[in-house]
């Protein structure tokens, strides 16, 4: 006989849990959830897709796509030059219209944060005003995940000292699909103390659960429920390096999920699919399943991104469309 | 502004090439009733569609007469793969004019363009498509060889799904060698009468369809037409109670599809989210306008509080309004008529102490509307709990054990469906086993598919539609005393009166998992 063993005392999960965390509690937890029944959830999600947005809804959905981005590039090629660049999109989307909204964040690895922290100079910061921008970087050893966790921790540590706002971590895969959810529980809640600054301020934690890996839409419900008990502010479809990526049931899942949060705790988690949204049209149907599911007011770059790099032209052409009434071309919005 | 109030996106009319008065369609082509005409209206509107004529005794005669016509010299000496050659043309032409009949379907009808356009028509092309393939095949339809066709069928259809229920009439008679005269319903014409002009595009021979269009009694005359072999009617349980009495002593072939108060039986392990959709599903898919709707909800007593709680802000997400708009979920209520059975029932209902809840939603002041409803604290002795509504209302009951479920779902004198929601596939085999209902669907609800059978038990009807079932009521065996053979000898039908074997109670109810499409 084994003895269990105790997870880390995350807030979350010992309020919701009660009693002593421990790696079989959290399992028995786990493995209580309800199922999915991947017809229905597929049929729905095929339903939400099929909601025709004309209009006044389609431009004000275009706008808001565009502030919803982390505008991404994780190249193993990427160097200051590149990330400047992508800043430069990021904050000026639309070089023939200055009324285009400005992306969310910008998204690179954890080496390039300093030359996004600099090149965004006074409009960095999400919350520091209007038109500020987020610096995001991905850690844990993405996007497999395969080091140790002191790797891990410094690998964010050292991201969140050079100035990044928010951690796309990844989960550890091969520990969830063995069944060992404490380890990925205690990964999780020792990320985010990493992400602690010194004045005591957190980065924003995005939990990517690389949801093409885990494979089942029951892995997806269960891991979204153990990175939300864990600490994370955000739960994130895929790194965007494994096929498939983001899909809209998968999606969809992640938004049950959080609305079910929201309803036991009151408390708000965000979502970001990431990998595979390319054009507006499906970026559209996306923000359909966020209101329809979790409610409009997850439609704000606190609880809703994409992960996304050439999605932002697509809208883009729409939205110049949508003005001019008639289509444009690719020379028309500027490559990053 | 609110993104979910989404800006209007409705589906154009234009594409509509109606005439504004239509005729009878009797041996290959359009001509004026002899009883005074009526106007079919659109329900959301209550505007005037098109002036529709109606049939009297003698234009019946006329129609089985012409129908007799055909089938004598013509479809009756066709071989299989003949036949099968037009349906395959109806079908490629209904999808040619798809949207055509989807927006004529909603605007005669009432329901949102979405389902009239993803569910009924694209179902109509697969029946078309479906018994085209049967109809040179008829020796392995399990009557044995060179079965043969009855000869005039008469077909009554209600006003639900108006063209998906004439495709499921029409599809099979046809294959079989039969000829057909079909009234659509009085509030529902239009589609039926498309698809006339459809029947001309395809060169059918004349007389072997017929649409004749008119009131109640325009089918009280075609069903007791002396000269028709086989009856086939879709609708009320008492109407189809007064055809089976007037048809009792007559050689005529009969199959009823009738009422029906569906159980919805969610356990405590059902996906959850997914059970939610599927009582959404169940019971406001076409306002509740469905025969074998999930109109009655049993909670496993454990989860009735959770399973309401979010069926309740599921519904505050549906969209009721203008049918024709594409992001519409809930349309208009087919008739006044219906509308005022349904406020009826309900005030029942809220009378006999049962709690109502509908979302807040702005209903259109003109046309026929009614919020979707559900209620809570019914009893089984309630009449909400018995009676079919026919509309947007659920009865929600709880029950403790699966057995106390089976009892309660086979509790009633319809038995057309059933839905079971668990993730445990022993226990879905288990009770599907012991429901007494046609067709019993696992994880899923209002599934229809052209080779599935549907059909009800007791007050529910007999005989079965879909599938190689389907055609079994539109054939004989050979050498039986009806019937002629399929390869041209003609017989004129005589001989005793013939029920189809569906009424008998088989042990297996097909259960239809969700592979199947819409």
């Amino acid at each position: 006989m084994t003895i269990d063993r105790l997870v880390s005392p995350a807030s979350r999960a010992t309020e919701v849990l009660g009693g002593e965390l421990t790696e079989s509690s959290l399992k028995r937890y786990l493995n209580g959830i309800s199922g999915v029944d991947a017809v229905g959830l597929e049929a729905r999600a095929a339903d939400l897709g099929s909601r025709s947005i004309k209009t006044t809804s389609k431009a004000w959905a275009l706008d808001r796509i565009i502030s919803l981005i982390d505008l991404t590039t994780l190249e193993g090629a990427d160097t200051p030059g590149k990330v400047r660049s992508l800043v430069a999109k990021g904050l000026n989307p639309d070089a023939a219209d200055p009324t285009s909204p400005r992306v969310a964040a910008i998204c690179v690895y954890g080496d390039m944060v300093p030359a996004a922290v600099e090149a965004l100079g006074a409009s960095h910061g999400l919350d520091k005003g209007p038109g500020g921008i987020n610096v995001a970087a991905v850690a844990t050893a993405f996007p497999s995940g395969r080091a140790s966790l002191a790797v891990k921790l410094a690998d964010t540590a050292d991201a969140v000292a050079a100035g990044a706002d928010e951690i796309d971590m990844v989960i550890d895969r091969g520990a969830f699909l063995s069944g060992r959810y404490g380890q990925v529980f205690d990964e999780i809640v020792a990320v985010k103390e990493a992400c602690r600054r010194p004045d005591g301020s957190f980065a924003h934690l995005k939990v990517i659960l690389e949801t093409g890996e885990l494979n089942t839409y029951d892995n997806v419900r269960r891991a979204s429920w153990l990175s939300i008990l864990a600490g994370g502010d955000f739960i994130k479809t895929s790194t965007g390096k494994v096929a498939p990526a983001a899909t809209l049931p998968v999606t969809l899942l992640m938004l049950e999920v959080v609305r079910d949060w929201h309803r036991l705790t009151g408390e708000k988690i965000g979502v970001k699919p990431a990998g595979g949204i390319r054009t507006s049209k499906d970026a559209i149907k996306y923000l359909v399943a966020v209101a329809e599911t979790a409610g409009e007011e997850w439609l704000q770059p606190h609880l809703f991104r994409f992960g996304a790099s050439s999605l932002l032209n697509d809208v883009l052409l729409q939205r110049q469309k949508l003005a001019s009434g008639h289509y444009s071309g690719a020379d028309y919005v500027t490559i990053d | 502004m609110s993104f979910l109030e989404y800006a209007p996106a409705p589906e154009s009319t234009a594409l509509l090439n109606l005439q504004s008065e239509y005729g009878l369609f009797i041996d290959g082509s359009f001509r004026a009733g002899s009883n005074p005409t009526f106007s079919t209206i659109s329900p959301a509107t209550e505007k005037h569609i098109a002036t529709i004529a109606s049939a009297s005794s003698a234009d019946v005669d006329a129609a089985v007469a012409a129908a007799r016509r055909a089938y004598d010299s013509t479809w009756s000496r066709l071989s299989g793969r003949d036949r099968g050659k037009y349906l395959f043309r109806i079908a490629r032409l209904v999808q040619e004019r798809a949207r055509e009949l989807a927006v004529a379907e909603s605007l005669d009808n009432g329901k949102p363009i979405k389902e009239s356009r993803d569910v009924d028509v694209t179902l109509v092309a697969a029946w078309f498509f479906y018994y085209a393939g049967w109809a040179d095949k008829l020796d392995h339809a399990g009557l044995g060889a060179d079965p043969r066709a009855l000869g005039v069928a008469a077909q009554v259809i209600p006003w639900n799904f108006p063209l998906l229920m004439l495709a499921w009439k029409i599809a099979p008679a046809l294959a079989a060698g039969n000829t057909v005269v079909l009234k659509p319903a009085e509030t529902t014409p239009l589609t039926a009468l498309l698809f006339a002009e459809i029947v001309q595009q395809a060169g059918l021979p004349d007389g072997v369809v017929n649409i004749i269009t008119g009131a109640g009694s325009t089918g009280r005359d075609l069903v007791n037409h002396p000269d028709v072999n086989k009856v086939a009617f879709t609708g009320s349980t008492s109407v189809g109670r007064e055809i089976a009495r007037s048809l009792a002593r007559t050689s005529k072939k009969l199959t009823l599809e009738l009422g029906g108060k569906g159980a919805n039986i969610v356990f405590d392990d059902a996906p959850i989210d997914e059970a939610v959709e599927g009582i959404v599903r169940g019971i406001f898919f076409n306002q509740g306008h469905v025969c074998c709707a999930g109109s009655r909800l049993l909670v496993q007593e454990n989860i009735h509080d959770e399973v309401v709680d979010r069926l309740k802000a599921r519904l505050s997400t549906l969209r009721v309004g203008d049918p024709l708009d594409k992001n519409t979920d809930v349309g208009a209520i087919n008739s006044a008529e219906q509308l005022a059975r349904i406020r009826e029932l309900s005030d029942i209902g809220e009378a006999e102490g049962a709690s109502r809840w509908s979302p807040a939603c702005d209903l259109p002041t003109d046309g026929f509307w009614f919020a979707p409803t559900i209620f809570t604290n019914v009893s089984t002795a309630s009449r909400i709990a018995r009676d079919e509504i026919f509309g947007p209302v659920l009865s929600i009951l709880s029950f403790r054990t699966p057995a106390e479920a089976v009892a309660k779902a086979n509790n009633t004198p319809y038995g057309l469906s059933a839905g079971i929601w668990s993730s445990n596939g022993s226990r879905v085999l288990a009770v599907a086993d012991k429901l007494r209902a046609g067709v019993v669907w696992a994880n899923t609800f209002n599934q229809f598919d052209p080779s599935s059978p549907f059909g009800g038990y007791k007050e529910s009807g007999y005989g079965r539609e879909g599938g190689k079932q389907g055609l079994a009521a539109y054939l004989a065996p050979a050498g039986s005393s009806q019937g002629v053979s399929s390869r041209g000898t003609v017989e004129r039908a005589s001989g005793a009166a013939q029920i189809d074997s569906g009424n008998v109670e088989s042990p297996a109810s097909p259960i239809t998992t969700e592979g199947s499409s819409k």
